[in-house]
Parts: structure tokens; C-alpha cells; sequence
């Protein structure tokens, strides 16, 4: 399969790239990691008729903790997150979550910029980033600004980046003391999509009451969905198995699957408050 | 519109005027007539056309060849050198970690990497390690002794036994 024709651009700047969005307009895609963008392109479910390659532009990969946020450059590959030493400790989530997106070889290429950019549904990155209620810097003409998770998704593939806007940076408020946070997605094989995937993150205080609750879903909307009535089921208890078990109905009446090969309705629906009561769990032992 | 790139394959330095849509693995196969690497799936799956670049194994089904301008690339031809075959090569020799052959280039490229970064790994590392990688003959069994008997000889260490398992 080959893509069809199209232009292609590397810019070694940023204020390069923007200005090629600018004078380029609606028909130029970014070109990131590749590994969403190419095999659809490869399908000829998208033509672009030009990329611009932002590989070539330094400073857009790094995992750093500052300013109360771990921040994330846009281009860092999912290997990266994978075997960086700040990662474990507070935010074992993401390593659950890069585990199990593809496979080695998909993680070496994939960026987390690309993963979210990409606004499907489908990805495993967005459910996490809605549970730590992280933000999104988007640097366009008129230089950066942030983006809410929250007010990032709004359709079908669609984000708040505008036409002329580059996602460069991810950050996450670094979580309090006491916070604990977990990602499963339940996959019929190595690399597949998500049946359904959940992502929790808890912060419970001194007597074990939550003061924090953040729950993400993936694949199981048109957009990825943040669970708030979950949240609110946890905010100010004591996570008993009662009120677990009341969080994990209300995702599984919250989210809206289509049925497909991985599943019908019905079952993700189910597959869906399992995940968030094992994920719930989970979060739990790592506050500790 | 073509432009021109300069990849170092295997070694070689070599500069060649490439149309923007042309893939990295079309580039291997049908441009440098360098055809141990293979087109399996073509939808990034199955492994089958994993090489390294810079180091990093990556599918090249799913790369541009212009992407891989001024980069070094090294393919299952680049294994062998003169004194011999490379050790991930005598490890799937030993222990019939292959049947048909298909994806073994792929498998091979992988492990390269993976035994780079771990050289000594547990088995279920080496599983999760060729997790993006599909062989539809072995069973993945003897692809695990083949790692396992490169990763001793990487180290040094007393190679492990290549009799076959009866059970």
C-alpha cells in the first residue's frame, strides 16, 4: 500500500513549522511519529497533500518535573516514557498504559504529542491524561497557550488545536502526597485496541477519605470520556467496596460503546465497570 | 518533486533521489535490491520488515524513506561480518528457531535491539520484547532458545544446551 502523492517539508524550527501551517493551510498535516498518520494514509483513508515533518526540531522530547507539573515534550517516543527513570514512583500509569500501546517496535517510532493530537478515542493516552487532568500546550502564531485536558476532545478525531497550532508540551499536575493511579485496557491481542480501557487516579488524605478522583475511558465513546459521575461517587468517602462498586456502575452506564468485533455493547458496558473496580483497587495500594 | 537523501546502509554511504510517498521498506527491497527484509502485513503488525535505524528497531512499512535521510541503517545483511555469522544468526541456526523463514530477518532485527538493551533477559522479557513480531510456525519457543543462547554468547557466559525438548 502507498500513500498518495504529497509534498513533504522538515522544518528545524518551530516558528518554521507554524509559518508552513500558515502559508500551507488545511490540506498540511504534522508528520510525528507516523504510526497513526501513515497507515491511514497508506489506506488512502487520509491524503494530505503536504507533511511537515517535525522530527528535525530539537528541544521537543524530554520528561521533566518543574513549576508543579511533570512536563512532557510533544515528540518523546513511547520507549522513551517507557524506560525513563522519572516515570515510576508517582506515575506508574503511564507505565501501564505504554506497555500496552502496540508493540516494542511501534513504541520506538510513536510520540505521546502524536498520541494525543490524533484525537481517536481509541488511544490509551487521552483516558489517562483526562484522569490526571492534564494540560496541553498548543504553540501557534501567536505563541503558546494551554488547553484543559477537559476542553481538548469535543468530536469524532477532532481537538482544540487550531489549523495553525503545534501540540508541543503535555503537563500534569504533579500529584499530591497520598496519590495513587492505575491504567488497564482489556485487548484481544498484543497491540490491538482497547475492548475498553479505564485510568484512575485517587488521592485519599490521613483517614483514608478521597480527596482527589479522576477517571478516564477509553475507547467506549466517540471522544475520550472522563467518568465525573465516578468521580463524584468517591469524592469525600471512604473508598468501601459499596462506594467502589457505585463508581464502577456509573461508568459502565456513563460510557457509550458501539458494538464491533471486540465486542458488543453489552459486554464493554460490563467490561467497563470491571476494569474501574479492579483499576480503583489498584490506584488504592499505590496511595499507600 | 524527489529529493535527494543520503542513508548509510549497512555500512555504505550512498545518496539517492527518492519520491516523498516512496516507504523505507520499498526503498530496501526494490530501490537497493536488499530483499532479507520482508513485506508481511504492510499494516505494522506483523514484524516481518523490522530493521534498525540509528539503532532502533522500527518497522519500515510504516516509515518514509525520506524520514531516514542522514541516518544509519542496518538490515539482516549487515548481521554477518567476515569472521562469522553474528550471534542472534548462530543462535537461530542452533536451536531451529525458524521453519519457514519469513519472519525471521524481522525476529532477528528485533532481538538485535532487545539484547542490546538486556543482555541477559528473563523469557518472559524476550516474550514481551518480540511481542510486535508475528512467526506462524514455531510456536515462538525455539525463537526464545535462539535469544536466549545469543544473549550467553553476547555476555560470554556457558551456552545453553540446543538439544531439543522432549515432552
Amino acid at each position: 500500500m502507498i500513500p498518495a502523492p504529497f509534498d513533504y517539508y522538515a522544518p528545524t524550527t518551530l516558528d518554521e513549522a507554524i509559518s508552513l501551517l500558515q502559508e500551507l493551510g488545511d490540506e498540511a498535516k504534522i508528520l510525528a511519529g507516523g504510526h497513526s498518520l501513515l497507515p491511514m494514509m497508506k489506506l488512502r483513508f487520509a491524503s494530505p497533500e503536504q507533511l511537515i515533518d517535525i522530527n528535525n526540531i530539537p528541544g521537543l522530547s524530554y520528561i521533566k518535573e518543574e513549576d508543579g507539573f511533570l512536563k512532557i515534550g510533544a515528540l518523546t517516543k513511547e520507549a522513551e516514557l517507557e524506560h525513563s527513570d522519572t516515570i515510576p514512583g508517582k506515575y506508574p500509569i503511564f507505565l501501564d498504559a505504554t506497555k500496552l500501546i502496540a508493540d516494542p517496535q511501534v513504541r520506538n517510532m510513536g510520540t505521546i504529542g502524536g498520541n494525543l493530537a490524533h484525537g481517536d478515542a481509541a488511544n490509551d493516552h487521552p483516558a489517562v491524561m483526562l484522569a490526571m487532568r492534564a494540560e496541553v500546550v498548543a504553540t501557534g502564531p501567536e505563541g503558546q497557550r494551554t488547553i484543559p485536558i477537559d476542553e481538548f476532545f469535543y468530536g469524532f478525531y477532532m481537538t482544540a488545536l487550531g489549523e495553525t497550532d503545534i501540540l508541543t508540551e503535555i503537563r500534569i499536575p504533579i500529584p499530591a502526597a497520598g496519590t495513587g493511579n492505575a491504567y488497564h485496557k482489556l485487548e484481544r491481542k498484543v497491540g490491538d485496541y482497547a475492548t475498553a480501557g479505564v485510568a484512575v487516579q485517587l488521592t485519599l488524605d490521613s483517614e483514608g477519605v478521597c480527596t482527589y478522583a479522576g477517571i478516564g475511558l477509553t475507547n467506549v465513546n466517540p471522544t475520550p470520556l472522563r467518568a465525573e459521575r465516578s468521580e463524584q461517587a468517591l469524592l469525600g468517602n471512604k473508598l468501601t467496596e459499596e462506594v467502589i462498586a457505585q463508581a464502577a456502575q456509573f461508568a459502565s452506564e456513563d460510557c457509550n460503546p458501539s458494538d464491533d468485533l471486540r465486542g458488543d455493547e453489552e459486554y464493554k458496558r460490563a467490561m467497563v465497570g470491571v476494569l474501574t473496580k479492579r483499576m480503583i483497587h489498584k490506584a488504592m495500594e499505590r496511595a499507600q | 518533486m524527489t529529493k535527494e537523501i543520503t542513508i548509510t546502509l549497512n555500512g555504505e554511504k550512498q545518496s539517492l533521489e527518492v519520491e516523498p510517498r516512496l516507504l523505507l521498506v520499498h526503498l530496501i527491497r526494490e530501490n537497493l535490491n536488499q530483499t532479507g527484509t520482508h513485506i508481511g502485513c504492510d499494516t505494522s503488525s506483523c514484524g516481518a520488515c523490522t530493521i534498525l535505524v540509528d539503532g532502533k528497531s522500527i518497522k519500515s512499512c510504516t516509515m518514509l524513506a525520506i524520514q531516514a535521510d542522514g541516518k544509519e541503517i542496518i538490515t539482516v545483511e549487515g548481521l554477518a561480518t567476515t569472521e562469522g555469522l553474528h550471534p542472534i544468526q548462530e543462535g537461530f541456526k542452533e536451536n531451529h528457531g525458524l521453519h519457514c523463514g519469513f519472519c525471521t530477518p524481522g525476529m532477528m532485527m528485533r532481538a538485535v535491539e532487545l539484547l542490546e538493551n538486556n543482555p541477559n533477559p528473563t523469557e518472559e522479557e524476550i516474550r514481551w520484547g518480540i511481542s510486535g513480531n508475528l512467526c506462524r510456525c514455531t510456536g515462538y519457543n525455539n525463537i526464545v532458545k535462539a535469544i536466549q543462547y545469543a544473549g550467553a554468547k553476547i555476555r560470554g557466559d556457558e551456552l545453553p544446551s540446543t538439544e531439543p525438548e522432549f515432552v
